[in-house]
């Protein structure tokens, strides 16, 4: 299918948005002069408006919180957290998916049996009940999020990895790799894998985002990331009973959070569009 | 498909229920804990602990535990909640019906809304009203659905309020009933459906943009495709070609999406019944885990997964219905 030109325009903006975030919330809280973790003289300094500055004469381009923390900092230190999660969270639990699924279409029998058994059966929980179960079990933060993302988010990737695979078992290069000597393994990773990988390489990109939005919400019902270690989702908590007196605490970190989700979603399509053609649905159980 | 596939299916369905549920079961015994402590008051002795964890079953092996969740299950007896005192069959017969109600409504609003979008947009393809709509749909896809109840909620219910504008059009954020309020029949009902319209219209906004961009895609595929070209070649009216033509080559697998959608939006409804404290399945769940009560959260275990079951087995059974091509 011939693309049409807007949307290789929009995936080239959805590159830079990600390019430009990437290098701001690396950037920022480095060259900073203000912490965004210590709370200061929190009477004369919280909840300043967007675009203003403070009796220290400090310029708080998105305003301050109720502890007198400069936002804008603090949304870039967030998003390190989210962008590091989303992006562990996503690749791992899609290395451990390709692992299983190869694993799984390779060896077959029991082992096949075995592993789609509990893939399907943790799939018969809707993934946020799953997160929440599971971030139970150690004591909430940036690991146990990821951990979290990574034992719920494998099976659909085995599933598609599996099911790659063993539509390219049956091609001739396979045969031909075999019959040249090449053991069972080799001719898995090396061969048959690579050509199987399509389908789960657009699903990471669009579980990139996904994985940002399940932080967001895990940490917004106080689950994941603990303050004070800032994170999108618990900002906006931090902000929620604000919405009237300083409506920006909670509508800063939440279009950074759409800002990064979309331009993740974008270059998933796109993506999909070039590799994979028609693959699969693009729905998922969200925050 | 024929009844004894059907049964095979449902077979299969239970036992992954069992295994999903006994995942669970370790999964929630394995986290660092003890139900008895959130239970007694901080000034409570050690050995008061230890009577309550007699009472509760607690001080037996897991095995035992397992046991003994096991044989209730099978006589559908799901135990006694820890931290709410009350059987958790209750419990759950209360929260049930709000998440089912605000997840069926706005799953019908869903596709309502999501499918005549999508097609308009497919129909519409590479115009500005095309690229309008992406964006919007995107945008909304890409927005966590707590942020967008709280924006909503500045905006209907303090904002309403601040701007003068008329009573109707000020839309209560909180509850599911007007505190104090004895209301009777018609009155109610209104009450209920007017607390109604925020959540469900984040639920219904988040799914609908979701479909939107599906049926966009799987819609314009169907477009491009021969017998499209020759009925509208032979003159058929275009109404005639998208509804007899293209829905209809398209309707089996959003009827598939229709029935598993729904676990999908029940369980994301516990962001909006966060922001909006409904009673629903989702603050139970957390709640229940946050307490380690045990007992809630393999019943409500129990029901998101036979939902999640039901809802596959539903999508298996309509695809022959709507497909013939399916009908063996």
């Amino acid at each position: 299918m011939k693309l049409p030109r807007s949307i290789s325009r929009m995936d080239a903006v959805a590159l830079a948005m990600l390019g430009a975030l990437t290098l701001a919330v690396i950037i920022v809280p480095m060259v900073s002069h203000q912490n965004p973790l210590a709370i200061g003289d929190v009477l004369a300094l919280r909840l300043l408006p967007p675009w203003s500055r403070d009796v220290h004469g400090n310029f708080h381009l998105l305003g301050t919180d109720r502890f007198g923390r400069d936002l804008f900092v603090r949304m870039m230190l967030a998003g390190r957290v989210s962008l590091a999660v989303g992006l562990a969270g996503s690749l791992l639990a899609s290395g451990v998916g390709t692992v299983v699924g190869a694993v799984s279409a390779w060896v077959g029998g029991v082992v096949d049996a075995t592993l789609m058994a509990i893939g399907d059966a943790l799939l018969a929980l809707p993934r946020l009940v799953l997160l929440l179960v599971c971030a139970a079990l150690w004591r909430p933060g940036l690991a146990t999020v990821v951990a979290v993302l990574i034992a719920t988010g494998w099976m659909g990737v085995a599933r598609l990895v599996r099911a790659e695979l063993l539509g390219v078992k049956a091609q001739p290069f396979v045969d031909a790799a075999t019959s040249l000597g090449a053991s069972s393994s080799r001719v898995l990773w090396r061969h048959a894998l690579p050509n199987a990988l399509g389908p789960a390489i657009v699903a990471t990109t669009l579980g990139v985002g996904n994985a940002i939005l399940l932080e967001s919400g895990l940490s917004f019902l106080g689950l994941g990331i603990q303050p004070p270690q800032p994170s999108w989702g618990n900002m906006i908590a931090g902000g929620r009973d604000l919405i009237v007196a300083a409506p920006w605490v909670a509508i800063a970190p939440g279009l950074a959070l759409i800002a990064t989700v979309l331009a993740c979603t974008l270059l998933g399509d796109a993506l999909r569009d070039r590799l994979a053609g028609e693959q699969g649905s693009t729905l998922r159980d969200r925050a | 498909m024929h009844p004894p596939a059907v049964l095979r299916r449902l077979a299969g369905a239970l036992l992954l229920l069992w295994l999903v549920l006994t995942i669970t079961f370790a999964l929630i015994r394995l986290a660092p804990g003890d139900p008895a402590v959130f239970l007694v008051p901080p000034s409570a002795t050690p050995a008061e602990v230890a009577r309550l964890r007699t009472e509760l079953g607690l001080d037996q092996s897991v095995a035992v535990q397992y046991a003994r969740w096991g044989r209730g299950m099978l006589r559908g007896d799901l135990g006694e909640s820890f931290s709410l005192r009350q059987p958790v069959v209750t419990a759950l017969a209360q929260a049930l019906p709000v998440s089912l109600g605000l997840g069926g409504m706005s799953l019908i609003l869903t596709f309502l809304i999501g499918v005549p979008i999508g097609m308009i947009q497919a129909i519409r393809r590479g115009r500005p009203l095309d690229h309008a709509l992406t964006v919007a749909t995107t945008v909304v896809y890409a927005a966590p659905s707590f942020w967008l109840a709280l924006a909503l909620v500045a905006v209907f219910t303090y904002g309403a309020a601040a701007w003068g504008l008329p009573p109707w059009l000020r839309l209560p954020a909180f509850a599911m009933r007007s505190p104090g309020a004895e209301l009777h029949g018609w009155a109610a009902a209104l009450d209920l459906a007017r607390h109604a319209i925020l959540p469900v219209t984040i639920l219904t906004a988040v799914g609908a943009a979701g479909i939107a961009r599906y049926s966009r895609s799987s819609i314009a595929d169907v477009l491009s495709r021969d017998f499209v070209r020759t009925a509208h070649a032979k003159g058929a009216a275009p109404v005639r070609v998208y509804f007899r033509h293209v829905l209809a080559t398209v309707l089996p697998a959003l009827v598939v999406l229709f029935a598993l959608s729904l676990p999908g939006l029940v369980a994301g409804s516990i962001f909006v019944e966060a922001v909006f404290a409904w009673p629903g399945m989702g603050r139970l769940m957390v709640n229940a885990i946050v307490a380690r009560d045990y007992p809630l959260v393999m019943g409500a275990a129990s029901i998101y997964a036979a939902l999640v079951l039901l809802a596959n087995l539903a999508g298996d059974i309509a695809l022959p219905l709507v497909d013939p091509r399916r009908r063996a």
